[in-house]
C-alpha cells in the first residue's frame, strides 16, 4: 500500500545551518506527532510537506505526489494550520469558512452550507457571525481547524495546535482531531507537548537537529529508557522515595526492609518512565556525541545544556 | 471518510473573493474610512480658509488648490494598504492562501481594488465639498472624464507602490513608516503654490516629479485650460510607477 506521507532525506538550510538534515520518515495513516524542542524543524518540515518551502534535497511525496512538481494536486489533499491562528479576524467565523470554500472552488451556496456544517460540528454556530476578533483562543483555534477541513482533506498538517489554549480548550481540540482520525484522516501534528503526544498519537517521533532520533509508539519509545520503577509516594501523591529493585522478589524485600519507620505508611506504586523520560533521555544523549554537532545546527545548544 | 477533490480556483474567481474580503476590511474598520475622508477634507479647509489668505496663485485659491488636494488625498487613504497587505504577509493568513489550490497573489488584486474604490469615494467627496467652499470649475463632461482618468491612474500607481511597500517591511508599523516619503511628494509640486515661487533649485525636482504633471493636468482640465503634454507625461509616470512596483511585487511576493 501506498504510505500517506514520505518523505526521502530532505534537506533545508538556513544560511549555512541545516535544518533539515537528510531526513526520512514514511506515515502510512493514523495521528502521528512530532515531538522536538524549539528550533529542531518542526515547522520547517511542516512548511515543505504543505507546499509553503521548497526543499534544497530530497523528496516528500503525499499520497504519492511530490510536494515540489505537484504541489497543485498536493494542496487539493491537504488541509493546513499554522502555529498562529490564520484566521481572518475582521470577518465573522461564518465568513472565514465561506471564503475558503469559495477559494477551494465551491458554489456560493454549497460554500455556505459547507461553513453551516463544520460551524455546527465544532460547537461555533452561535458565534458564527460575530467577528473572529471577539473570539477566546480556544474558539479562535476552532475556527482555524474547521479553516483547514473545509475541504475534507485526506491528510492534516496540525503545527503545535494547542499552544496558549487553557486545559479546558485543549481537552476538547484533542477530542476534535481524535474524531477526526476515527473518520479517517490522517493527522501530522507537532508539538512541544508531551502529554499531547501521548494523548493522541499512534505514532511519535523525535526530531532533533534536523533528524528523527526516535519513532514509534509511545510505549517502544518510553521502553527505550528502561523498565518499571518502584516508587513510594505520600497521600498526595508526591514520590517520597524511589526504591532500587532488581526485579527479583528478594531485592524487593531488602529495599522494604530498609526503610524508615515512617515511611511504612507510603503507598508503593509501581511507575513506567514517561514519554517526558524518554524524550529528555533521548534529545541529550544524542547531544552528548561530540562529532554530531559539527557544521549542524546551532540553536538548541541551550536546551540541550537545560535538558542534561 | 470520502475524500472529496476540489478542484479549486483560477485567478478570476480567486480575485472576486479577494475583492469582497478586502471590501469588508474597508467597510467594517470605521476609524480608516473616516480617516480617508475626513483627512482629505480638513487639509482642503485648512489650505483655503487658514492658509489661502495668504497665498497668491493669481486665481481664486479653492480653484487652484483642489486639484492639489485631490492628488494629496489619493496617497492617503492608498497607504492603509501597506499595513493590509503586510499584515497578510506576516500574521498567517496569506500561509492558508498559499496553501489552498488558488493563485494566492489575487489577495493583492483584492486589497488594490478596494483601495481605488475606497479612494474614489474619498475624491468625490473631496470634490463635493470643494463646490460648497466655492470651486467653480468650467470642464464638460469631456473634461471630466479625462480628470477621472488621470485621478484612477494615480490611485493605482500610489496604491501598486504601497502593496509592494507592504511586501518588503518586516512589521506593519514599519510598512506605515516607509509610506510617509510617498505623501509628502504633494508638498514639493504645483499643488499648493504656483513652481514660480519655490525656490530655483528646488524647481527642477518639483517640475520633473509626477505630482506637478498631475496638478497641472487637473488644474487645466477643471478650469478650462489647455493641459498640453502635462496629461501624457503624468500618465507615463504613473504606468513606470505601476510597472515598478509590480516588478517589485512579482519578485518579492513568492518569498514571502
Amino acid at each position: 500500500m501506498m504510505p500517506t506521507i514520505e518523505v526521502e532525506s530532505l534537506a533545508k538550510c538556513y544560511g549555512g545551518r541545516a535544518v533539515l538534515d537528510g531526513l526520512s520518515l514514511e506515515i502510512s495513516g493514523g495521528i502521528f506527532a512530532l515531538l522536538g524542542p524549539n528550533g529542531a524543524g518542526k515547522t520547517t518540515l511542516v512548511s515543505i510537506l504543505t507546499t509553503l518551502l521548497r526543499p534544497e534535497a530530497g523528496a516528500a511525496r503525499i499520497l504519492g505526489h511530490d510536494v515540489v512538481r505537484e504541489a497543485a494536486t498536493v494542496r487539493r489533499l491537504i488541509g493546513a494550520t499554522g502555529q498562529y491562528a490564520s484566521v481572518d479576524e475582521t470577518l465573522t467565523g461564518r465568513e472565514n469558512l465561506v471564503m475558503i470554500a469559495q477559494l477551494l472552488g465551491l458554489s456560493p451556496r454549497d460554500s455556505r452550507r459547507r461553513a453551516a456544517e463544520l460551524l455546527e460540528s465544532f460547537d461555533l454556530a452561535e458565534a458564527a457571525d460575530r467577528r473572529v476578533s471577539v473570539y477566546s483562543g480556544g474558539m479562535r483555534r476552532r475556527v482555524d481547524l474547521a479553516a483547514s477541513l473545509v475541504s475534507t482533506p485526506a491528510v492534516l498538517f496540525l503545527d503545535e495546535p494547542t499552544t496558549g489554549l487553557d486545559p479546558a480548550s485543549r481537552a476538547r481540540l484533542w477530542n476534535d482531531i481524535s474524531a477526526l482520525a476515527a473518520e479517517g484522516c490522517c493527522v501530522f501534528l507537532t508539538t512541544q507537548m508531551l502529554d499531547e503526544a501521548e494523548a493522541l498519537a499512534d505514532r511519535v517521533a523525535i526530531l532533533q537537529h534536523g533528524r528523527i532520533v526516535a519513532d514509534g509508539t509511545v510505549a517502544s519509545l518510553t521502553a527505550l529508557v528502561g523498565e518499571e520503577t518502584a516508587v513510594l509516594v505520600d497521600r498526595e501523591g508526591a514520590v517520597r522515595r524511589t526504591l532500587e529493585v532488581s526485579g527479583t522478589a528478594a531485592g524487593l524485600e531488602r529495599a522494604l526492609a530498609g526503610l524508615a519507620e515512617e515511611e511504612g505508611e507510603l503507598r508503593l506504586e509501581l511507575r513506567r518512565p514517561t514519554l517526558d523520560d524518554a524524550f529528555l533521555a533521548l534529545t541529550a544523549r544524542r547531544g552528548d556525541r561530540g562529532g554530531l554537532g559539527d557544521g549542524v545546527v546551532g540553536r538548541n545548544d541551550e536546551w540541550r545544556e537545560a535538558a542534561a | 471518510m470520502t475524500v472529496a477533490v476540489h478542484e479549486g480556483t483560477g485567478p478570476i474567481t480567486a480575485s472576486r473573493v479577494f475583492v469582497g474580503r478586502s471590501m469588508r476590511h474597508s467597510l467594517r474598520d470605521g476609524e480608516g474610512l473616516m480617516m480617508a475622508i475626513v483627512l482629505p477634507v480638513m487639509l482642503m479647509l485648512l489650505f483655503t480658509v487658514v492658509f489661502g489668505g495668504a497665498i497668491d496663485a493669481g486665481t481664486e485659491y479653492v480653484d487652484f488648490v483642489l486639484p492639489g488636494i485631490i492628488v494629496l488625498c489619493s496617497g492617503f487613504g492608498a497607504a492603509s494598504v501597506a499595513v493590509s497587505v503586510n499584515r497578510d504577509v506576516t500574521g498567517g493568513a496569506m500561509q492558508r492562501f498559499r496553501s489552498l489550490p488558488t493563485p494566492a497573489a489575487c489577495c493583492l488584486v483584492g486589497h488594490v481594488v478596494a483601495s481605488v474604490l475606497r479612494n474614489l469615494l474619498a475624491t468625490a467627496i473631496v470634490v463635493g465639498v470643494g463646490l460648497l467652499l466655492g470651486f467653480r470649475p468650467v470642464a464638460g463632461p469631456l473634461e471630466w472624464l479625462a480628470v477621472a482618468a488621470l485621478v484612477l491612474a494615480w490611485i493605482l500607481a500610489v496604491t501598486v507602490v504601497f502593496a509592494a511597500i507592504g511586501l518588503l517591511s518586516s512589521s506593519p508599523e514599519a510598512a506605515n513608516g516607509y509610506g510617509f516619503g510617498l505623501l509628502f511628494l504633494p508638498y514639493l509640486s504645483s499643488a499648493f503654490v504656483p513652481l514660480g515661487t519655490l525656490p530655483g533649485w528646488l524647481q527642477p525636482f518639483a517640475a520633473a516629479q509626477p505630482v506637478t504633471p498631475l496638478t497641472d493636468a487637473i488644474r487645466a482640465l477643471l478650469l478650462g485650460g489647455d493641459p498640453g503634454g502635462q496629461a501624457w507625461f503624468a500618465l507615463v509616470w504613473c504606468a513606470g510607477i505601476v510597472l515598478v512596483g509590480a516588478l517589485v511585487i512579482a519578485w518579492r511576493f513568492p518569498r514571502r
